[in-house]
């Protein structure tokens, strides 16, 4: 492939990509920006040209030890979920934007330490960029087979350079407020995530199974070369030492790198986004592993004895096979990814180098007294030339130190250096006593130890041990080698820097925490970041601040950086949230607090604090009045607690009033409604007995016959009477519990046929045929034969009034299942509505809902019926039919459902 | 000879009425719910009906408001009989139009008094 053609593909790619993250700049609400999985592969950036052709050369040249750099990501996973989601919290709340902001508002907004993390970050990352351009650079070669010109101008790194930076200036700093989302990067980010992971299982597969004859066939074939074995187990228990410090290294890699602190904290947009990350990020980096063993064993099978860089092995074997095609996409894979990290890095580390180390010391002056256009400008102006120099550094140092180290060894080398920063870093989050002093002391030595034991002899090019510095020590002290410091002798160069550095980090840390207390400020955060949960809401409440202030004068301040507009605004939400008059002109502690965020976003924290300080009159605060009051405000929110809790439960228990309140309304409606219609139904018969009597008193010559009748209303009314008081009574009994059941053994056959008998001359009389199908048959169970008889008549009945008038037909017929039996009775008369089909087993269903339609009979018989057969344990119920009809069924348990229990 | 128009679904009530308005010199129309009663007013116009509230099909008060629609039949006097005696009841029953609401149970001189004083 000659350079030209490469260079239109990568000119092409290149636009896809920038086009990718203008449209979702533009689309920066919609659910392809802001979902999890795009966050998660944002996570991926993890994976630089260093995996993509480094993992190859080392597992090539010394087996497994690829292995720690994923396997300690992959363990510390389920812990990384919990305390991520805390710094998502606290960054939040802060308006932090880079690691740097972090540590540095942790021990009191320090100046000093968030300039002393940014230059740490610079010295760790910058040749790790360089390391990128590099890959770009040798790959690029390969790929052409041209040689490194001297002349920048004829380098091609040199104009991905400039793409690059001009990309990430344009969209990583389109916002003054650094703590704001870049939906078009990480989008970018997310998209290359998944192209380098395709394209590397893409020439994963070609090896494994087009030039070699699957998994088997490699390692079978590799088996036989020399050092096989040794390369392949991890050896003893130096070795396992040496596993274990790099496992802890890409640990704590995970949570330090800048990039990371970047994608995972800074451009997270929704907390639960890190659920989907803690299985697909893991995933991602098994199975982007599950290739690089044997792609490096294939490239040490053919290449035998060829002497070739081993990084190279993925381009190198469909080369030499002239696969064109594949070779470039592997390129590109190997370019996606050092340029994702050349992206996110530069803008992280540019981030901070403007809001920790340019405008705190640098142009804050400057920054005090202009406009808000002319500040924004200014910061943001600071931001792309912080990218563009770093770039620029980062290709000078790949120019300039020619970098012969492998991809790996440099990659390491930056974990180290960025690890120092794990005490201060996680002593933030989880103790209390961490202080400033502590912090500071701790990373200095660990970087001095680290600079000694690592970059100098990485720098003068000594790794080989010929040299007399490295064999010997400085002056011929032995204890002092820089690769067996105080006779440590066992460790590889990296688990031995990593070893030293963070143990002598930790100790100082440690020891002068402890011994020297840190100042009020230290403390007040030192409680917001342990306990962020219990300040989540409120954490202005939760910051100590004495003195006097004017509102008026920090809106000042503000308005250099917001803009009218949103200061304005941002003060009515102040106001708001915490009930504040408008008119208040002095500030207090939560306004210093919230004005000190807003500005975080634009300028860091500790120039926010800074300036804030130029404008008010600040009181020295006692420690344990620091305490004091932090205890205070403590109580104040677990009081506030527990009268919302109160509260809410005052609510709930209110709300059940309501109900219960509503329901015995309703029971009253009802109870009104059912002494109505009693009353009425009593009534009735009342009347008519009186209306008989009374013409029977009052008339002396009304004929015999008549008077008979008369005498004969009176005697069956008076019977209806007393009907209905019965069953008021017995629906009562049954209602309240007082109805006793006497079950014993009956043929249900019998009973229905006897309850026949009963209602068969009325049916006669309207000429209605009764069919009882199964007749014959017994069918034995438990009940009360003479409420069941009850049960049968009162639906004979109704069947018998309700039934056709001209060919009148009443079924029965009954059914036996497992538990139950099941008697059926059917008339041919009028349907049954569905929406009464539940209805008509009330009370006087008819009266509360016809209210003034006579209904037809007591009103109560269904209602009766429905509490026998319950009390018997069955059910009854109506089955609508759709033609004619009315279909009444109702169960009762069967002989051994009854026995069994 | 007067006409009254009995509406009730109750036989034994409608029985005693039957006999004594007709001892009393009335032509008695009898109907056993809301619709029988409308069918008969068809054909006939009664001087006074007594009218039962709650009857299956139609109601009494439906049937007042029928007959109240009818300029031929504005002139025929109403009276309710009903067992329901609640205020609003009784309201309602004077509201559509009924010359007198009596409660059941009652005394049939004393309705039958009403009925004369009402035809006066």
């Amino acid at each position: 492939m000659n350079s030209i053609g490469l260079l239109v593909i990568l000119a092409i790619y290149l636009s896809i990509l920038f086009y990718i993250a203008h449209w979702s700049e533009k689309k920066s609400h919609s659910k392809w920006t802001n979902n999890p999985y795009v966050y998660s592969f944002s996570l991926a950036v993890y994976c630089t040209a260093w995996t993509y052709y480094g993992s190859i050369g080392v597992a090539a040249d010394s087996g497994l030890g690829y292995l720690p750099i994923y396997v300690g990501p992959i363990l510390i996973i389920p812990v990384w979920m919990i305390i991520l989601k805390k710094i998502i919290r606290i960054s939040r709340v802060n308006k932090i934007s880079s690691i740097a902001d972090f540590i540095s508002l942790r021990y009191g907004n320090s100046r000093f330490l968030g300039a002393l993390v940014t230059i740490i970050c610079i010295i760790g990352i910058l040749p790790y960029i360089s390391l990128q351009l590099k890959s770009i650079s040798d790959t690029f070669h390969i790929v052409t087979k041209t040689q490194s010109s001297d002349n920048i101008f004829a380098d091609t790194t040199t104009y991905v350079c400039l793409a690059l930076s001009l990309f990430a200036s344009y969209y990583g700093t389109r916002y003054v407020d650094a703590s704001e989302k870049r939906r078009g990067i990480v989008t970018a980010v997310a998209m290359e995530s998944i192209l380098k992971l395709v394209f590397f299982i893409i020439i994963g597969v070609y090896v494994t199974y087009f030039v070699f004859d699957g998994f088997d066939d490699i390692y079978q074939k590799a088996a036989l070369l020399k050092d096989f074995d040794k390369k392949n187990s991890i050896g003893g228990i130096t070795n396992a030492i040496n596993w274990f410090f790099l496992s802890i290294l890409s640990m704590f890699a995970i949570f330090l790198l800048p990039r990371q602190f970047h994608t995972a904290i800074v451009e997270n947009n929704k907390e639960s986004h890190v659920h989907t990350a803690i299985w697909l990020f893991p995933l991602y980096l098994l199975i982007f592993n599950l290739f690089v063993f044997p792609i490096a064993w294939g490239g040490n099978i053919l290449f035998e004895g060829k002497n070739f860089n081993s990084d190279t092995y993925s381009l190198l074997i469909p080369q030499l096979f002239n696969n064109n095609t594949l070779t470039v996409i592997v390129f590109l894979g190997g370019f996606s990814a050092a340029i994702s990290m050349i992206i996110v890095s530069s803008i992280a580390l540019a981030t901070m180098l403007s809001n920790n180390l340019l405008i705190p010391y640098g142009f804050i002056g400057a920054l005090e007294n202009s406009s808000q256009q002319k500040n924004s400008k200014r910061i943001i102006n600071s931001r792309k030339i912080g990218i563009f120099s770093l770039v620029i550094l980062a290709y000078v140092i790949y120019r300039i130190f020619i970098l012969d180290y492998s991809l790996v060894s440099i990659g390491l080398v930056s974990f180290v250096v960025i690890a120092q920063l794990a005490p201060a870093f996680f002593g933030a989050i989880f103790w209390r006593r961490g202080s400033k002093k502590g912090a500071v002391t701790g990373i200095i030595l660990g970087f001095i130890i680290c600079f000694y034991t690592l970059l100098i002899p990485y720098a003068i090019g000594i790794t080989k041990s010929t040299s007399l510095f490295i064999q010997n020590g400085p002056w011929e002290i032995a204890l002092l080698k820089p690769f067996q410091l105080f006779g440590l002798d066992y460790l590889d160069p990296i688990p031995h820097a990593v070893f030293w550095s963070l143990l002598i980090n930790f100790l100082s840390y440690f020891a002068i925490s402890v011994s020297f207390k840190g100042n009020y400020r230290e403390r007040n955060y030192a409680e917001m970041y342990v306990d962020i949960d219990k300040y989540i809401t409120n954490h202005e409440d939760a910051f100590i601040w004495k003195g006097t202030a004017y509102i008026s004068d920090i809106q000042k301040v503000l308005l250099r950086f917001l803009g009218e507009e949103r200061t304005k605004r941002a003060l009515t939400i102040f106001n708001l949230k915490y009930n504040i008059d408008k008119d208040v002109t002095t500030a207090d502690a939560r306004f210093i607090k919230f004005a000190e965020n807003l500005l975080t976003g634009h300028i860091g924290t500790a120039s926010a604090k800074i300036l804030i300080s130029s404008v008010v009159q600040e009181d020295k605060i006692s420690l344990p009045e620091v305490l004091r009051i932090l205890e205070e405000s403590k109580e104040n929110i677990i009081i506030n607690r527990k009268l919302t809790d109160t509260s809410n439960e005052l609510k709930k228990i209110s709300e059940q009033l309501k109900n219960a309140n509503q329901e015995l309304v309703n029971k009253d409606i009802q109870k009104d409604e059912f002494l109505d219609t009693v009353t009425h139904e009593l009534r009735t018969p009342i009347t008519a007995i009186r209306a008989a009597s009374e013409i029977l008193h009052d008339d002396d010559d009304i004929p015999e016959e008549l008077r008979k009748q008369f005498l004969q209303n009176i005697i069956s009314e008076s019977d209806r009477l007393n009907r209905l008081i019965d069953k008021i009574l017995d629906l009562e009994k049954f209602e309240t519990g007082k109805q006793k059941i006497y079950l014993s053994k009956n043929n249900i056959i019998k009973t229905i046929q006897k309850t026949i008998e009963s209602v068969n001359q009325l049916a006669k009389n309207k000429g209605i045929a009764i069919e009882f199908k199964d007749s014959s048959k017994e069918i034995r169970a438990f009940y009360d034969e003479e409420r069941i008889v009850q049960v049968i008549h009162n639906l004979l009945s109704n069947a018998i009034k309700f039934c056709s008038e001209t060919a009148g037909k009443i079924t029965i017929s009954i059914l036996e299942n497992d538990t139950n039996i099941e008697v059926k009775i059917y008339n041919n008369g009028k349907t049954i509505k569905i929406e009464d089909a539940d209805a008509i087993f009330d009370k006087f269903y008819q009266s509360r809902n016809q209210n003034i339609k006579k209904p037809i009979g007591s009103g109560l018989g269904l209602a009766i019926c429905k509490q026998i057969v319950e009390h018997h344990k069955g059910s009854i119920w109506t089955e609508i039919n759709k033609t004619e009809g009315a279909t009444f069924i109702f169960t009762l348990p069967n002989y051994i459902t009854t026995e069994n229990n | 000879m007067k006409k009254i128009l009995i509406v009730d679904d109750e036989p034994n009530i409608v029985m005693s009425l039957e006999y004594t308005f007709k001892k009393n010199n009335f032509e008695v129309f009898i109907a056993r719910d809301g619709q029988e009663a409308l069918d008969i007013l068809q054909n006939q116009l009664p001087d006074i009906i007594i009218l039962d509230v709650m009857m299956p099909m139609v109601d009494g008060y439906a049937t007042l408001e029928q007959i109240k629609k009818e300029e031929r039949l504005k002139h025929c006097k109403v009276i309710f009989l009903s067992a329901k005696n609640k205020e609003k009841d009784i309201e309602k029953g004077l509201s559509l139009g009924a010359n007198l609401y009596v409660t059941k149970p009652f005394s049939i001189k004393k309705l039958v008094e009403q009925v004369h004083e009402l035809l006066q």
